[in-house]
């Protein structure tokens, strides 16, 4: 690993003043992503702000009746939290399906947020990329893209972003709180990361020293009867190939709210806008489910390796929302 | 270098480590802790699983430098006055590995998973339920932050399965 100089700030304004007095510094949360990508030489700060001494690591309640989780909370803890279990049942479930309980015990909320790539040409330097190496080119386009994303990808790029959690808070409106010495942002976790286009480098609506402080939940009714359904290689362990996170309200037999959010498809978690849409005010039934899905779907761009996911997705959009019909908001 | 000091296996050292040195190097390396095992170094076997205050992590993506002032228990520290610890105990009745590689990381792991359970931490399987019985699903699911390359899953299982209902 390349060497750094390391500092561990005791306070938010102390951490938000080391990165802007130093351009290559890099916070670091829990570290299950900088670490691996510093060890690969893909990350190479020259100063490594650890935020493990700030005290953001609670989840508070909000006045409106929503949450306000810190950028520190572990993953484990959030998924664990009653009210999460109770209120967004597919938050919680989205973090359990992710990575294993030792890197849920380790990872941090703003962490997961901003992880990145798990593209293979990514990782491997030897390989054209241009998330990587800007200009270099994408070697996954008419590689092993099994794995890619088939909703917003670019010529530049067909690179997913992997968190399941994130693709919760999108369904959610969630919403990052930043810190810098500039003062403080709200951004909507639904615009945090970017689309790829011609700058698949630039991945995050934040500058390198904005410092995520806290999310904040919403209170989203509809949520209380929702769940996190991912479907990958091996049952465990692994990546999403598509995701889905849903929350439906029936009432007579008719959609009268609605959220759904796809993982795994798009350098972005992919909120379904087009099929919330179409899906309320409509009937409780597949074929209904079918279009909406259908619909969302119909912007896809697909390579050999992928094209799997765009029926994969359907199939996991329509169950998913046949079992919230049926009341089910557990796994 | 940074000064650091750390608690591991009720033993307080003091050590002196680059930034960039991780948690399972510095056991290894500098303490002589082999026990944990460095399989991937990039958080996909388990291998090097260790705790933390407790906490089950793997230690070959933690910096050594944000662990100072933990209580870090390797498989070295569970066994109880020469008593092997129960899990452990359980392995060997069950023949819970073969060549041994991932068992260090597979016994640390289940020990913190139990204590997970106890807490009232949920999973994937038994959902926002609140709570789970450890069932065989349960125990896969919670223990899948271990391979196992020799396949000694089913003694793993079995080992696991005893303690957790006795
Ligand atoms: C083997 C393996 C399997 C995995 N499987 C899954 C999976 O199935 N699903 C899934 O969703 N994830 C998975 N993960 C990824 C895991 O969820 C992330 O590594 C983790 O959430 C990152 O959190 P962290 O706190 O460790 O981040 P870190 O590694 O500490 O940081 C990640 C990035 O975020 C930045 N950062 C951290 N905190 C802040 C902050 N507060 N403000 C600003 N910037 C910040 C850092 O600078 C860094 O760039 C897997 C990881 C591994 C190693
Ligand atoms: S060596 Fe740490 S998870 Fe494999
Ligand atoms: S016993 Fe050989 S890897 Fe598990």
């Amino acid at each position: 690993m390349r060497p750094f100089d390391y500092v561990k700030p005791a306070d938010v304004a102390a951490a938000v003043r080391a990165v802007a007095t130093a351009p290559g510094a890099k916070f670091i949360g829990g570290g299950t992503n900088l670490v691996d990508l510093m060890r690969e030489g893909i990350e190479t700060p020259d100063t490594v702000v650890d935020l493990g001494g700030l005290p953001l690591d609670g989840v508070e309640e909000l006045p409106d009746g929503g949450l306000r989780i810190g950028a520190l909370v572990r993953n484990s803890a959030l998924a664990a939290d009653q009210r999460v279990r109770g209120r967004y049942p597919m938050l919680s479930q989205a973090i359990l399906s992710g990575a294993s309980a030792q890197l849920r015990n380790m990872a941090t909320v703003g962490g997961n947020l901003l992880q990145r790539t798990r593209c293979p040409y990514f990782y491997d330097q030897a390989a054209a990329c241009n998330k990587r190496a800007p200009g270099s080119g994408c070697d996954a386009l008419d590689g092993f893209n099994r794995g890619h994303a088939v909703l917003g990808v670019s010529e530049q790029c067909i690179a997913t972003h992997p968190s399941d959690m994130c693709v919760a808070l999108a369904a959610l409106d969630a919403v990052v709180e930043v810190e810098s010495v500039r003062g403080t942002r709200r951004i909507p976790v639904a615009d945090l990361h970017r689309l790829p286009g011609a700058t698949p480098d630039v991945e995050f609506e934040l500058a390198a020293d904005q410092l995520i402080t806290a999310v904040e939940l919403p209170p989203v009714p509809v949520a209380a009867n929702s769940r996190y359904r991912k479907v990958r290689d091996r049952a465990s362990y692994a990546f999403a190939l598509v995701s889905v996170a849903a929350a439906l309200e029936v009432r007579d037999g008719a959609v009268t709210a609605a959220r759904l959010a796809l993982g795994g498809v798009a350098a972005k978690p992919w909120r379904a806008r087009e099929a919330e849409r179409l899906l309320v005010g409509g009937p409780a039934s597949e074929e209904s489910f079918g279009r909406a899905a259908d619909a969302e779907l119909a912007a896809a761009t697909v390579r050999p390796g992928n094209a799997f996911k765009v029926a994969l997705a359907r199939a996991t959009i329509v169950a998913t929302l046949r079992d919230l019909t049926h009341g089910g908001s557990t796994a | 270098m940074t000064e650091i000091r750390m608690r591991v296996n009720g033993v307080v050292h003091s050590l002196d480590v680059e930034p960039w040195v991780s948690l399972l190097d510095a056991l290894r390396e500098r303490l002589g802790l082999t026990g944990p095992k460095k399989g991937c170094d990039q958080g996909a076997c388990g291998a090097c699983t260790v705790l933390a205050d407790g906490v089950r992590i793997n230690a070959c993506l933690a910096l050594a430098v944000q662990y100072a002032d933990k209580e870090i228990t390797t498989i070295e520290g569970l066994a109880q006055g020469g008593e092997l610890h129960p899990v452990q105990q359980a392995f060997i009745r069950h023949d819970g590995f073969q060549c041994g590689y991932c068992t260090s990381g597979q016994i640390c792991s289940a020990v913190a998973m139990l204590a997970e359970h106890a807490a009232g931490m949920p999973s994937v399987v038994s959902g926002s339920a609140a709570r789970a019985e450890l069932t065989d699903a349960e125990i896969r699911e919670r223990m899948s932050g271990n391979l196992c390359r020799c396949g000694a899953y089913n003694g793993i299982l079995d080992a696991i399965r005893e303690v957790a209902t006795p």
